[in-house]
């Protein structure tokens, strides 16, 4: 069992080439369904241990911290590999009907091999404690992530593919950079040694500029505004499950490492004191959440207006962290994990839009209230949790997520959040009034297959479980944040 | 059946009686009857409520705790019985109505319609027995969203558009305005819990509570004071007894009723009394007296006419809550009663007059009340509450009003009370001696007498209650009393 924390990462990157060898649709589909329940039954497991034991370490090869490769899980880590182990679980069966339909046949064992490299990149990010050994993984993740976006049904899958490239490969090189300075400044890559290291040298121009190269990198691949524009395409014109995929788990995984980076590799007090990061970020963060929110209104398209709420949402983590407390890394980290509910929620039924329709163009949803009742009843329960109304997981992350803004006596930021909650209701309705308001549907138009909803719904009902019974996200959230102030030097 | 569990049933009923109403699709006769049945069983869950509450019995029911110290939960109060009952009761008169009209105008999608009523007594059934804000403000937005599609009912571009424009004012005001004015007041006071004598008292100053009133006043859309009443006419667009039960009962005194909790049970009198700055809110309430009477006497359209009448009316109430005197807590609590009443009458006979005749206009009714004299009788009894003359209603609730206001020396409340009962008059007066004393013009398309005999009883029962209420009202004023503390 104590090999379980590098055993999750594990399984999922050696099932992704046996995936590809296999023949057929069904065979491989069934593999790395099989992998995702076992990822997420074993972050289930890793995450109770956390909870009790606080930190688990786990020397790769045997080898002792510093010089061999260290992975390290604690509570923040432990949540975002349940996160990743939840949501692969719900869009791997997912997958099995919208890839059979979108993905030409001989190319099934590939996707679902890439599919699980994805997953194991990111389960990869979080596991482990070795700041090199994160761009790996980030790598791993990408270039599977570029290849899923291209085997989108629309060609303009191909550009955005080709697009997301180049700025992820911009991001993560900028990460490398960030990383190879303070190597030469430290002669470590272990984060843990790294924070223990930096101060004697923090006053160096060296790494001044290895945390721009750091910090301007990953929120490349987080889509912090202004850096976001090869989000919306990618999410857009991927492949249904994909597309829910990296938007519930992608982005997500990068503000943790965002989190992991300035929290605990830098520390608080010269990340946010000294270099006075946090009123970069926390700007930024207002503006996104602003400005994408605006630009969502009037997309013509339903999954590239999702996507670019998610520019906003992601706004809202940055804006959680950057505040530097207790209780704005709590909220960062609970939006972290309730946006992927919701936006996962909504992708799926968008997904099985697409299913019966081909696209999720906002005029051709016209009447589908009526021809696909579940699909949008979906779609509707998933925009109130975006939006925050009470009783959804939206509420909460928001509502903790004010009160920080308010413990330092940020009202203007309460506003903002305000605002940004109005745009989501304009957004999310226009779908709605189209979609019930408008029809009749096409011709032929019929509910999704139970296949895909069972899945959408499972997110959906999630969104409200976790909007009423808290105690398991929020005490783990609280445990993390606590955990992160407190490692802060 | 405890109170608690009668409390529950409150909110289950409705539910239930949706899913039922879904159910029945396709057998119309039995959709109805679930209807009525629900509706009739929902007034029963009330009643058992208001015998549980004068018992003593005021049990606390903890539905869901979403975040520590945020708990949504449910208490019976007595305003919160009140509202509860009248909306509850007027569902039952306006369902027996809701069927002549929708049946004797073949109206499509009643499926829907039936089940967002059914939908939308479940959301003023949490509004009226709501133990904090935030269960308040849920179920506040459960009431708007559950409307939109009644008001979009038509489908037409006119009755869309008019449905954008309520939605888009009433979400707008509660999450831009009525949510942070939430948030402020837990940061300030750390609770949303309606407590005797407010919350708020020594924790903000005279211009920060001027300012959260005002974010109150104006986020609570639903209460119509100007600059926010513009949904209210827009939502004329929607069959008349959705403006009937909710646009003159149930979602207009969802917005007064909020605010006289909020400022009763969060601010608390004693407290409000002693902020100068809340005067300029008895102003803006008196402005939206006046200006809606005003821009009443310019319509021709009988319901843009009854909507406007609306929102004046409903600033009576706004006023009255901010007198801040015991008695005008009352007279705000009887004139909730005696205007939903009144009201409902009013636009009952405007929809038997629509399905009897095809008409819509002021200007049309001359000599009508020959034709259907039941219904114009009805409509006089609700046009003379809405004066306030004796012996209807409104006589009481005025009078409890400017009782209040003397005990306060607020002689502006005063002057709008008479100015606005003088323009009410212009405009009610002229159009019953219309529908009596004068002959018809244009003979009418096709000879017609009353509507449908289950709207007529309806128009007929509500406008008896009116009268009734001028007599019978002193249970209601014994169980107000409560609120305010005095006898």
């Amino acid at each position: 069992m104590e090999h379980l924390q590098v055993l999750v990462v594990v399984i999922p990157l050696l099932a992704a080439p046996l995936c590809a060898l296999l023949p057929g649709r069904r065979v491989p589909w069934l593999l790395a369904t099989t992998v995702s329940w076992i990822v997420l039954w074993a972050s289930a497991l890793l995450a109770l241990e956390v909870r009790e034991a606080g930190v688990l370490t786990y020397e790769l090869g045997g080898w002792a911290a510093p010089w061999g490769i260290e992975y390290r899980l604690d509570a923040a880590s432990a949540l975002v590999q349940l996160l990743i182990g939840v949501v692969a679980a719900v869009v791997l069966p997912f997958a099995g009907t919208s890839a059979a339909l979108e993905i030409a046949p001989e190319r099934q064992g590939g996707f679902y091999a890439a599919l699980l490299l994805l997953v194991a990149g990111l389960l990869g990010i979080t596991a482990t404690g070795d700041a090199f050994n994160v761009f790996v993984f980030l790598e791993i993740s990408s270039l599977s992530t570029y290849l899923l976006i291209a085997l989108g049904r629309d060609r303009r899958a191909l550009t955005a593919s080709f697009r997301y490239l180049i700025m992820g490969t911009l991001g993560a090189t900028f990460y490398l950079i960030g990383v190879g300075l303070l190597y030469a400044m430290t002669g470590t890559l272990n984060m843990a040694d790294l924070a223990e290291r930096l101060p004697a040298v923090a006053d160096t121009r060296t790494v001044h500029t290895a945390v721009a190269f750091l910090v301007v990198g990953i929120c490349l691949k987080i889509a912090l505004f202004p850096l976001h524009l090869w989000l919306p395409n990618a999410y857009a014109y991927a492949p249904s499950a994909v597309g829910a995929l990296i938007a519930a788990t992608s982005t997500k995984v990068a503000v943790y490492l965002l989190i992991r980076i300035v929290y605990t590799v830098l520390g608080v007090d010269f990340a946010f004191g000294q270099l006075a990061m946090s009123s970069v970020l926390l700007a930024l963060a207002v503006l996104g959440m602003l400005t994408a929110s605006a630009v969502a209104v009037n997309q013509p398209d339903a999954r590239r207006m999702l996507a670019y709420s998610s520019v906003a949402q992601v706004g809202y983590m940055v804006l959680g962290l950057s505040l530097a407390s207790v209780a704005g890394l709590t909220a960062a980290l609970l939006h972290l994990m309730n946006h992927a509910l919701m936006k996962g929620a909504l992708f799926l039924a968008m997904g099985c839009v697409a299913y019966r329709l081909g696209g999720t163009r906002v005029s051709d949803l016209a009447g589908l209230g009526r021809a696909m009742p579940w699909t949008m009843a979906a779609f509707v329960a998933g925009g109130l949790s975006l939006i925050g109304v009470p009783l959804t997981v939206g509420f909460v992350s928001k509502w903790y997520l004010v009160l920080a803004a308010l413990e330092q006596g940020l009202w203007p930021l309460v506003i903002a959040v305000v605002a940004s909650s109005l745009l989501a209701v304009a957004y999310v309705w226009r779908v709605v009034e189209i979609a019930y308001f408008r029809g009749p549907a096409r011709d032929g138009v019929r509910e999704a297959p139970w296949s895909l909803l069972l899945p959408t719904w499972v997110l959906v009902l999630a969104n409200f479980w976790l909007g009423v019974d808290t105690r398991v996200t929020v005490g783990l959230a609280t445990q993390a944040a606590q955990a992160l102030i407190g490692a802060a030097p | 059946m405890s109170t608690a569990t009668a409390l529950q049933l409150c909110l289950l009923v409705p539910l239930l009686g949706a899913a039922g109403i879904v159910a029945a699709r396709r057998r119309p006769n039995l959709r109805e009857s679930i209807t009525l049945l629900t509706a009739a069983t929902l007034l029963g869950c009330v009643l058992a409520v208001l015998a549980g509450f004068l018992h003593g019995d005021v049990p606390t029911v903890l539905l869901a705790e979403p975040v520590p110290g945020l708990p949504i939960s449910l208490r019976p109060e007595p305003l919160g019985v009140l509202f509860a009952l009248l909306a509850s009761g007027l569902w039952l008169v306006t369902s027996v109505y809701s069927i002549g009209y929708m049946r004797a105008k073949r109206e499509s999608h009643q499926t829907r319609f039936y089940l967002c009523f059914a939908i939308a007594l479940f959301g003023v059934m949490g509004v009226a027995f709501a133990a904090n804000l935030l269960t308040l403000f849920v179920f506040y937005e459960v009431l708007t969203l559950s409307t939109y599609p009644l008001v979009a009912h038509a489908g037409t571009p006119e009755a869309v558009r008019g449905a954008r424009t309520y939605l888009g004012i009433l979400l707008a005001t509660s999450i831009g305005l009525f949510l942070p004015a939430i948030i402020w007041t837990y940061s300030l006071a750390g609770t949303l819990e309606f407590t005797p004598g407010g919350v708020l008292e020594g924790r903000v100053g005279d211009a920060g509570a001027a300012l959260l009133l005002g974010l109150f006043v104006l986020g609570i859309g639903k209460a119509a004071v100007m600059p926010v009443h513009r949904w209210l006419p827009a939502a004329m667009v929607a069959p008349t007894p959705v403006s009937a039960l909710l646009h003159a009962v149930a979602v207009v005194k969802a917005g007064v009723f909020t605010i006289t909790k909020v400022v009763i049970y969060i601010f608390g009198l004693d407290f409000l009394a002693g902020v100068p700055a809340e005067r300029l809110l008895v102003y803006l309430a008196g402005f939206t007296v006046i200006a809606a009477s005003v821009v009443a006497l310019r319509q021709d359209n009988l319901k843009r006419l009854l909507a406007y009448s609306t929102v004046g009316q409903l600033s009576y109430v706004v006023i009255a809550a901010m007198v801040l005197t015991p008695l005008a807590e009352i007279g705000a609590a009887l004139h909730m009663v005696a205007h939903g009443l009144a009201k409902i009458t009013l636009f009952f006979t405007a929809g038997a007059i629509y399905v009897a005749s095809g008409k819509t206009r002021v200007s049309e009714l001359d000599g009508i009340g020959r034709r259907m004299p039941w219904t114009m009788a009805a409509f006089a009894v609700g046009a003379l509450s809405m004066v306030g003359v004796p012996p209807t209603a409104g006589f009481v609730s005025k009078w409890y009003i400017i009782a209040g206001s003397f005990q306060n020396d607020l002689y502006f409340v005063l002057v709008v009370l008479t100015l606005s009962t003088g323009l009410n008059a212009a405009y009610f007066l002229p159009l019953i001696h219309r529908a009596f004393f004068r002959s018809e013009t244009v003979a009418p398309k096709y000879d017609h007498g009353e509507a449908p005999w289950p709207m007529v009883a309806a128009l007929v029962l509500t406008a008896a209650l009116t009268v009734a209420f001028f007599v019978f009202n002193g249970p209601v004023v014994d169980l107000e009393k409560s609120i305010v503390g005095k006898s």
